[in-house]
C-alpha cells in the first residue's frame, strides 16, 4: 500500500488550468471524462428519483400516490434517463475516455476536438429530453412502441425523441474515436494481444455504437415523421405496420444492452486481474468473447417479439441465437473465477465490487435463458420477471462494474484514496439491497404481474412491499460512495502512483497523470497483466 | 383469483404444467450454477486472500482444455433447453384444427368478447373446461396483449391484424385476464377475469342472457344493411365474387398471386378492396373504412365463414341453446400467419 509520505505530483491534468473555460473547452480526454462524470451522475440521480416514485407508488396495490397519467410519465422517464443518459454513456464516456489513451500509452484520443463535441452533443440531447419532462412529460415507455407513440399519445414525444436522436450522435462519435484511437495510437510494443481487456471490450462496444446507433436514429426520425406529418409508416389505419417499428427499435436496442454490459465486463477483467495480481485466465478467449457477443448480439433482436406476431420460424432462429450468445458470457465468468485461482486476492473495495458483479450477473445471465426459451417467454414477457432480469444485467451488472471501476481508478483520477472500509461496506449494501429489490420481482413476474402497471391485484402486494423496502437499502448503498468519494477529494490520503500494486500503463504514470499522460512515450515489452516478481516500479 | 400471498401461479390449462416443468428445471439450473459460482468466488477469496502486501499470484496463462470444456458443455445444455422450449412454443403458437372460436377486440382500455352464439362480454370471458378455445383477436387502436397467467399464454393484439391464442382450460374457477402490452393511461385498468365453467354450467350460461341471435346472423344483417348482398350474390350473377364456401379456399388475384381467404384477407377486402382484387372482377367495390367497426368486421367474417351452403343463413336464427357450433379452421391456412 502507499505510504503516507508520498506527495501529489506538482503538475497534473487537474491543476493545468483552473479557469471554468479551461474545463468547458478542454480537449484533454481526462477532463472530458470528468465533465461526463458530473453530467452522467446528475442523470443517474434524476433517473433514481423517478425510481423512488415508482417504488413508493407500488407499495400499495391501489394507484393512490400518483395519477395513472403521472405514473406512466414517471416510469417512462426512469427508463429514458437511465438507459440513454446513464447506462449507455456511463462506462465508455467516463472510464473509457479517461483510460483508453492511458492504457495504450497514447497522449489523447485520436480526435480530441471530436471528443469534446461528443460531450456537448450529449449535453444538448439531454436538454431536449429534459425539456419534454416539463412540457407535458412522456408516457410512451422508453420503448416508444407504435402506433401508441405516433398516434395515441398526447405527451411530448417529439422533444424527447429528438433528444435521444441527438444523443445518439454522441455515442457514434465516441465509438468512432475509440476505434481509430485503438487502431492508430498504441504505443510501441503495445500489440493487439497485449491490450488490456478493458480496451478490447471498448473496441467491441464501439463497433456496436457505430453500426447500431444510426438505425435507432433513423427509427426515431420515422416516428417523428409519422407523428408530425401523418406518414403511414407504423399506423395500420393509414397503411403502416406497427410491428415494423419493433424490428427497427430492437435491432438497435438489443445490441444496446451489450453497449451497457460489455464495458462493465471489461472493467471486471481489469479488476479481477489487479485484485488477484495475476494474468487474466484465457486472455484471448475473454477478448474474443467480447467480439463474439458484439457480433451475435446483432442477430438476436427478435427475441423481444416472440408474442408480437413474428413467424414461428423467425422466432426459432432468434431463440437459438439468443441461447448461443449466452455461451461467451458464461466463458467470461468462468475465466474470471479461474483468474482468482492461486492468485493473491486483495480484500480491498474493487474486489468486493467484482464479487458482487459476478453474483448478480450470473443470476441476470441465467434468467436470460428463461426468456430465450420461447415456450416460457410467452408467459414471462411483459411481466415483472423481465423487469427483474434486465435490472440484474443492466443495474446489477453494469452499475456494479461501473462503481467497481470508479473505486479502482479513483486514486488515478483524483490522486487521493477514499476510505476503503466504507467502500467495502457500500459494495455489500448495494449487493444486499439489490437482491432485496429485484429478487421478489422474479416471483411476482412468474405469478403474472404485468410490467408498467400503476395498480395491481392485492395478492401481489407483499412481494411489492419487499421490493420497495429493498429499494431503500439500495438507495443507501448508492448514496454512500457519493459522500465518501466527495470527502476524499479534499481529505483523502494521497494515493501515490500505484496504490493497488497493479500492472498496466496507467499505473506507470503519476496520479493524477500529467496532461500529456506520460513524460516519455512508453515502450511496451511485457504481456498484458504480466506480474513480475516484485520489482521497483510495479509494486510500491 | 386467490387471496393471501401465493408464490406460484395457479395452473389451469393443459399447457401450464408443461411450461411449469421447464420453469422449474431452469430455476434448478440457475440455483445450481449461481451457488457454484458464488461458492467458488467466496472460497477463492478466502483461500487465496492476500496476506503479504507484496505477494503476487501464480503464473497461469490459461488452459485450452478447460476453455473447451466450459464452452462446449454450456452450449449443449442451452441447445437442449432450446429444443425443449421450442416444442412447447410450437404447441402454444399453433392452434389445433378443431377449436371453439371466440372473437376479442381490444381498445383503450377494455376488452370486448363475442361468442359465436351471439353473447357479448366486456372484460369478462366465459369458457368451458375441456374445450380447445381459440381467441381471434384484433385491436381498434394501439397494440394490446391478451394475457391469462393461469393459462400461461399471451399474444399481442395488433390493430390491422388478427392474432391468436388458444388454450384448453382444465379447472373451473376465476382467473386474471390482463393487458400485457403497455397501451396508455389506463393500461393497468384494462384487466378482467376469465370464468372457467364446467361444460353444463357453460351451456346454461350460453343459453341465458342475450337473445340477439348468433354472431353470423348479426353479420348477415350487417351484410344486408351495408348492401353487400347487391354485388356478392349466391348465384354468380353479381358484380363481386360468390362468398359461399369461400372461407379457407385459395383464390387467384388479378395480379396472378394466390391468396388464402382467411380472416385477415376478408378484413382487408372490406377496408381496402382494391388492394387484392380476385381475378376476373373489376375493382369497383368501395372501401368500408369508417362505415364498419372492428366488431362489425368480425361479424361479417363469421357470416362469410357460415356460408357453407348455397343458401345464406336466415337473418334471425333463433338461439337454440344447443352446443356451440364448432368452427373448422381450414387446414391449409397457416395458423400462425400473423
Amino acid at each position: 500500500m502507499s505510504s503516507s509520505t508520498v506527495a501529489m505530483p506538482p503538475t497534473h491534468y487537474l491543476n493545468n488550468g483552473l479557469t471554468l473555460k479551461s474545463w468547458l473547452f478542454t480537449k484533454d480526454h481526462k477532463r472530458i471524462a470528468l465533465l461526463y462524470l458530473v453530467a452522467v451522475t446528475f442523470f443517474f440521480m434524476v433517473g433514481a428519483a423517478f425510481a423512488v416514485a415508482i417504488r413508493l407508488e407500488l407499495a400499495t396495490p391501489a394507484g393512490d400516490l400518483l395519477s395513472d397519467e403521472n405514473y406512466n410519465r414517471v416510469f417512462t422517464m426512469h427508463g429514458v434517463m437511465m438507459v440513454f443518459f446513464f447506462l449507455i454513456p456511463a462506462v465508455p464516456a467516463i472510464l473509457g475516455n479517461f483510460l483508453i489513451p492511458l492504457q495504450i500509452g497514447a497522449k489523447d484520443l485520436a480526435f480530441p476536438k471530436l471528443n469534446l463535441l461528443s460531450f456537448y452533443i450529449y449535453f444538448v440531447g439531454s436538454l431536449f429530453t429534459m425539456y419534454s419532462i416539463v412540457s407535458g412529460g412522456l408516457d410512451t415507455g422508453w420503448t416508444f412502441y407504435t402506433p401508441f407513440s405516433t398516434v395515441a399519445s398526447t405527451s411530448a414525444v417529439v422533444p424527447a425523441a429528438l433528444g435521444i436522436f441527438i444523443n445518439g450522435f454522441s455515442g457514434i462519435l465516441t465509438g468512432l474515436n475509440f476505434i481509430v484511437t485503438i487502431h492508430k495510437m498504441r504505443a510501441p510494443g503495445m500489440t493487439w494481444f497485449r491490450l488490456p481487456l478493458f480496451v478490447w471490450a471498448h473496441y467491441a462496444t464501439s463497433l456496436i455504437q457505430v453500426l447500431g446507433t444510426p438505425v435507432l436514429a433513423i427509427t426515431i426520425v420515422l416516428v417523428a415523421a409519422e407523428r408530425i406529418f401523418g406518414f403511414g409508416l407504423f399506423n395500420p389505419a393509414v397503411g403502416g405496420d406497427p410491428v415494423l417499428f419493433q424490428h427497427l427499435f430492437w435491432f438497435y436496442s438489443h445490441p444496446a444492452v451489450y453497449i451497457m454490459i460489455l464495458p462493465a465486463m471489461g472493467i471486471i477483467s481489469e479488476l479481477v486481474a489487479a485484485s488477484a495480481r495475476k494474468q487474466v485466465f484465457g486472455y484471448t478467449f475473454v477478448a474474443f468473447a467480447s467480439i463474439g457477443i458484439a457480433v451475435i448480439g446483432f442477430l438476436v433482436w427478435g427475441h423481444h417479439m416472440f408474442v408480437s406476431g413474428e413467424s414461428v420460424y423467425a422466432a426459432l432462429v432468434f431463440s437459438v441465437l439468443s441461447f448461443i450468445v449466452a455461451v461467451p458470457s458464461a466463458v467470461k465468468v468462468f475465466n474470471w473465477i479461474a483468474t482468482m485461482y492461486r492468485g493473491s486476492v486483495s480484500w480491498e473495495t474493487p474486489m468486493f465490487y467484482v464479487a458482487g458483479f459476478i453474483g448478480l450477473f450470473a443470476i441476470g445471465g441465467l434468467t436470460g435463458l428463461f426468456l430465450a426459451s420461447m415456450g416460457l417467454d410467452v408467459h414471462l414477457t411483459d411481466t415483472y420477471f423481465i423487469v427483474a432480469h434486465f435490472h440484474y444485467v443492466m443495474v446489477g451488472g453494469t452499475i456494479m462494474g461501473y462503481l467497481g471501476g470508479i473505486h479502482f481508478w479513483w486514486p488515478k483520477i483524483t490522486g487521493r484514496m477514499y476510505n476503503d472500509l466504507l467502500g467495502r461496506v457500500s459494495a455489500v449494501v448495494i449487493f444486499v439491497g439489490f437482491n432485496l429489490t429485484f429478487f421478489p420481482q422474479f416471483v411476482v413476474g412468474y405469478l403474472g404481474m404485468p410490467r408498467r402497471y400503476h395498480a395491481y391485484p392485492e395478492e401481489f402486494q407483499v412481494l411489492n412491499v419487499l421490493s420497495s423496502a429493498g429499494a431503500s437499502v439500495l438507495a443507501v448503498g448508492y448514496l454512500m460512495p457519493l459522500f465518501y468519494l466527495a470527502y476524499s477529494l479534499k481529505y483523502g490520503e494521497i494515493a501515490g502512483d500505484n496504490p493497488f500494486g497493479a500492472v498496466g500503463l496507467e499505473w506507470n504514470t503519476t496520479s493524477p497523470p500529467p496532461t500529456e499522460n506520460f513524460k516519455t512515450t512508453p515502450v511496451v515489452t511485457w504481456e498484458a497483466y504480466e506480474y513480475p516478481t516484485p520489482v521497483e516500479g510495479h509494486v510500491v | 383469483m386467490r387471496s393471501g400471498t401465493p408464490l406460484f401461479p395457479e395452473a389451469a390449462s393443459t399447457i401450464a404444467p408443461r411450461v411449469d416443468a421447464l420453469y422449474l428445471f431452469l430455476v434448478g439450473l440457475t440455483a445450481f450454477m449461481t451457488i457454484l459460482i458464488a461458492a467458488l468466488v467466496v472460497i477463492f477469496m478466502i483461500k487465496y486472500k492476500r496476506r503479504d502486501p507484496n505477494s503476487i499470484g501464480a503464473r497461469i496463462h490459461g488452459g485450452m482444455a478447460l476453455e473447451i470444456i466450459w464452452s462446449i458443455i454450456p452450449l449443449f445444455i442451452v441447445l437442449g433447453i432450446f429444443v425443449w422450449a421450442t416444442g412447447i412454443f410450437f404447441d402454444i403458437a399453433r392452434p389445433p384444427a378443431e377449436t371453439m372460436n371466440i372473437y376479442a377486440t381490444g381498445k383503450q382500455w377494455m376488452w370486448k368478447f363475442q361468442h359465436l352464439d351471439g353473447q357479448r362480454e366486456i372484460n369478462e370471458l366465459h369458457v368451458p373446461v375441456g374445450r380447445k378455445v381459440k381467441m381471434i383477436m384484433t385491436s381498434e387502436d394501439v397494440i394490446h396483449d391478451l394475457y391469462v397467467p393461469a393459462f400461461r399464454v399471451k399474444a399481442d393484439v395488433i390493430p390491422g391484424r388478427y392474432s391468436h391464442i388458444w388454450f384448453e382450460a382444465t379447472k373451473a374457477g376465476e382467473y386474471h385476464l390482463f393487458c400485457a402490452e403497455y397501451c396508455g393511461t389506463q393500461h393497468s385498468g384494462m384487466i378482467g377475469k376469465v370464468v372457467v365453467m364446467e361444460p353444463d354450467d357453460f351451456q346454461a350460461w350460453l343459453s341465458g342472457g342475450v337473445q340477439e341471435g348468433s354472431l353470423a346472423s348479426a353479420g348477415s344483417k350487417l351484410f344486408q344493411d351495408l348492401a353487400c348482398n347487391t354485388c356478392h350474390r349466391p348465384d354468380a350473377q353479381g358484380r363481386g365474387p360468390v362468398l359461399q364456401n369461400l372461407f379457407g379456399k385459395t383464390v387467384t388475384l388479378a395480379s396472378g398471386e394466390n391468396v388464402v381467404v382467411d380472416e385477415a384477407y376478408i378484413r382487408e377486402s372490406i377496408l381496402t378492396p382494391s388492394q387484392k382484387v380476385t381475378a376476373g372482377f373489376q375493382p369497383t367495390m368501395p372501401t368500408f373504412q369508417g362505415l364498419v367497426s372492428e366488431e362489425g368486421i368480425l361479424q361479417l367474417i363469421e357470416y362469410v365463414k357460415s356460408l357453407k351452403t348455397d343458401m345464406p343463413v336466415s337473418a334471425v336464427r333463433p338461439n337454440t341453446g344447443g352446443p356451440a357450433p364448432n368452427e373448422n379452421t381450414p387446414a391449409q391456412a397457416p395458423p400462425t400467419r400473423n
